[in-house]
């Protein structure tokens, strides 16, 4: 069997690489795609944890999880296609009208 | 069955006019001010003639007890006012002078503004003065003290935007707080010791100690602080400085505060404590010692004032001096007496000298006057009166209570012929200074035109630009006062001072609590075996006054050029008395400089600049330099944001991992 920190290495490195995305990255789409990165890396911690513990409720909360990201994922890629609509850019620096 | 005497109604009337005028008079027209004013204090003085009506028939004393003030323990302090064959006396000069003085301010202040604010002001010095001679216990006193002393301020202070008055009732204020720092150690040492403060409870248990006539104990510790609280407030040495100046205020706050009334004070209440001053010789001599040198040292110094009201002023204090040598040599009946006719005669003159002043516009120096004998006839007459009242002739007023104070100095068992001999020498001062300014004002030329160009005529203030041409008498309502108390001045005394030491003997001699007569000092002075008659004594005291008059004759009327020759022959003696011996001079080197130089050096700069300032300044700026620093984290950058969130999680986490792995 797979060892727990295994499962748990990788999570926190897909985590890092969303994060470093995430704060790197310009294009809205990948910064979506970075949130999206992190989400399932905190899953696989969950369903690591929920496995080794034999409790189910690590399961219940990926699927939760799943579901408001699909949720979320509906209405920012709405939101994207309205903001490249109006500013023709998905440079989110760009994207800077609510800042003084 | 006693009536009640609604005693409260006395102080609380004019407080209720002083409110009133205080609250509401700036709306009001002159005649409802001055109306209000004179109606509540004359009140006042009838609610005190019904009182002096229904005396006889009372059981003195009679304590009117209102409400309980303060109660810890056993110690407990009311509100309750207390009527004896002396606080009567108080009473009646004061709402009687103090009335009359009302009268005349209306006449005298008319034209000058802020003339409601004079008689609210004027109303609750009454209502503080009424307390302070009716209070039954010493912290009720001390509130009245206070509260006169505070009215004092007001009023010296009246004209506020000249610089010399408003820092004079400063000066006034502050040496008060000096004498009353005195009086109310006395007052601790009274609760700790007597555990009250009421007067009836401390003499009864005082009356069957022994007198310290060894040596200085607690009666002597006591009397000499209580002592140095009536030096504040009755101007005796070392504490007189503020008095002279306090002549900044209008005339008629001299004559009711700073004459008749406020500055009598300090002799009430070492009247009223006389049960312990007669427990402590030693205290009783101080008593002496300070009031015999202020009156010497006070009386030259008059001699060489030119300012009409100064003289005066000194001449308050050396007469307050006399009354204090009184009670010092036990005689605190006569004390009483002269501050009885004191109040009469030096109201009169500070109010004289007010019409003098009024009628030549504001000009306040004797020698810019003269000749005005037939120009200001009833100022002059009622004058002359008052006069003729302090220089001790018979059968003025001042003659009687002098009189026997001399007498007393010498004869009393406390006395010495030392009082005495310095008594009469300062008869004789009074007496050719008083001439002095009656014939430099009166009489000769009138020497005012020549200067009336020059500005020296400001020191009356307001009173310069009167707009009157020419030398003219005052209204009506400031000569019948002038006429009252001149004939007052006269009679005054005629109930004599055999008489006035009977009425009083009910609170000064045998106390209705000695049933027991131990070894105190025998408070009716025995005549000492000297054989001295009483005759001799008066003829030395007509003497000196005589020759004070005669020598004032030849030096201010016969030939007027000879003080300046005088002046000149003496010419450093001369200028130490003129400027005051530099005593003002000396305690500003002495005290305020080293006070002001300390407060400025040390406290300001040292500690408040270096020390508290220096600390809250610093913690400000190190609180900037790190906002400073801090402030760039706030770029507005939504990614960097993210990264301190980031950095903010992965430093938590870090720490948890951290201490989970140890």
């Amino acid at each position: 069997m797979v060892p727990l920190s295994y499962y748990l290495v990788l999570g926190g490195i897909l985590f890092a690489c969303g994060v470093t995305g995430f704060l790197t990255k310009r294009n809205i789409i990948t910064i979506f795609i970075c949130i999206e990165l992190m989400l399932n890396g905190v899953n696989l911690t969950f369903v690591a944890f929920a496995a080794q513990w034999k409790a189910l409720s690590g399961q219940v909360f990926v699927f939760f999880v799943m579901v408001v990201a699909a949720a979320e994922a509906a209405v920012g890629l709405a939101v994207i296609i309205a903001v490249y609509r109006t500013r023709e850019t998905l440079n989110v620096d760009r994207v800077n009208l609510l800042k003084l | 069955m006693t009536p009640n005497l609604h005693l409260w109604l006395i102080p609380v009337l004019p407080l209720i006019g002083a409110a009133i005028n205080g609250l509401f008079g700036r709306r009001f027209s002159r005649q409802i001010v001055a109306g209000l004013g004179l109606s509540f204090c004359g009140a006042a003085f009838a609610q005190a003639l019904w009182v002096t009506s229904q005396f006889s028939a009372l059981s003195t004393p009679q304590t009117e007890m209102l409400a309980q003030w303060i109660r810890a323990g056993d110690f407990s302090v009311d509100f309750a006012f207390y009527l004896d064959q002396l606080s009567l006396v108080m009473l009646l000069v004061v709402t009687g002078v103090g009335f009359l003085i009302h009268v005349y301010s209306v006449g005298y202040m008319w034209e000058e503004g802020g003339f409601y604010r004079f008689f609210s002001y004027l109303n609750l010095f009454m209502f503080f003065m009424l307390t302070l001679v009716l209070a039954n216990n010493y912290l009720l006193m001390f509130i009245g003290w206070e509260g006169v002393g505070l009215a004092s301020y007001l009023l010296i202070g009246f004209f506020f935007l000249r610089d010399s008055a408003a820092s004079a009732g400063k000066k006034a204020f502050i040496v008060n707080r000096i004498g009353d720092f005195g009086f109310l150690i006395a007052l601790f040492l009274l609760i700790k010791h007597f555990g009250s403060l009421n007067f009836e409870q401390i003499f009864r248990s005082v009356v069957p100690m022994t007198p310290e006539t060894a040596g200085a104990g607690l009666m002597t510790a006591i009397g000499v602080l209580l002592m140095v609280g009536a030096a504040g407030k009755s101007a005796q040495i070392p504490l007189y400085v503020w008095l002279p100046d306090a002549m900044e205020g209008p005339t008629p706050v001299s004559a009711l505060i700073h004459a008749a009334t406020m500055v009598t004070a300090g002799v009430y209440m070492v009247a009223r404590s006389h049960v312990i001053f007669e427990h402590a010789p030693m205290a009783l001599m101080v008593v002496a010692i300070i009031g015999t040198l202020t009156a010497l040292f006070a009386a030259t110094i008059g001699v060489c004032q030119t300012d009409i009201k100064r003289v005066l002023a000194y001449s308050t204090v050396s007469q307050l001096g006399y009354m204090f040598m009184a009670c010092g040599v036990g005689a605190f009946s006569m004390g009483i007496f002269h501050l009885m006719t004191h109040a009469f005669f030096k109201g009169l003159l500070f109010l004289a000298a007010g019409s003098v002043i009024h009628a030549v516009g504001g000009e306040q120096d004797m020698r810019r006057m003269g000749g005005l004998r037939t120009k200001i006839p009833w100022t002059f007459w009622t004058m002359t009166a008052a006069t003729f009242a302090i220089a001790g002739f018979p059968p003025f007023a001042g003659f009687f209570s002098k009189d026997a104070i001399l007498f007393r100095a010498f004869t009393s068992p406390y006395g010495s012929w030392v009082y005495w001999a310095i008594g009469v020498f300062t008869a004789f001062l009074t007496s050719f200074y008083m001439f002095r300014q009656w014939f430099m004002t009166f009489f000769g030329e009138y020497r005012g035109e020549e200067t009336a160009g020059h500005d020296q005529h400001s020191r009356a203030g307001a009173h310069a630009p009167h707009g009157h041409s020419g030398i003219h008498e005052s209204p009506k309502v400031m000569l019948i006062p002038l006429v009252i108390l001149a004939i007052l001045s006269v009679c005054g005394g005629w109930v004599g001072s055999e008489r006035f030491d009977k009425f009083l003997s009910p609170v000064f001699h045998p106390h209705p609590f000695t049933a027991f007569s131990g070894p105190v000092a025998p408070s009716v002075p025995e005549p000492k075996s000297e054989g001295a008659s009483e005759t001799v004594f008066t003829l030395v005291s007509v003497g000196v006054a005589l020759l004070g008059f005669l020598l004032a004759w030849q030096l201010y009327y016969r030939r007027p050029g000879l003080p300046q020759k005088i002046a000149h022959a003496l010419d450093g003696f001369y200028e130490a008395v003129l400027n005051k011996y530099y005593v003002d001079e000396l305690y500003a080197v002495l005290f305020v400089k080293p006070l002001v130089d300390g407060s400025a050096k040390l406290l300001w700069h040292g500690i408040d600049q270096n020390v508290i300032d220096a600390t809250l300044d610093s913690s400000a700026d190190g609180a900037r330099e790190v906002s400073d620093t801090m402030r760039h984290m706030q770029s507005g950058n939504i990614r960097s944001y993210a990264g301190w969130v980031a950095a903010g999680a992965a430093l938590v986490i870090g720490y948890m991992v951290w201490t989970g792995t140890r």
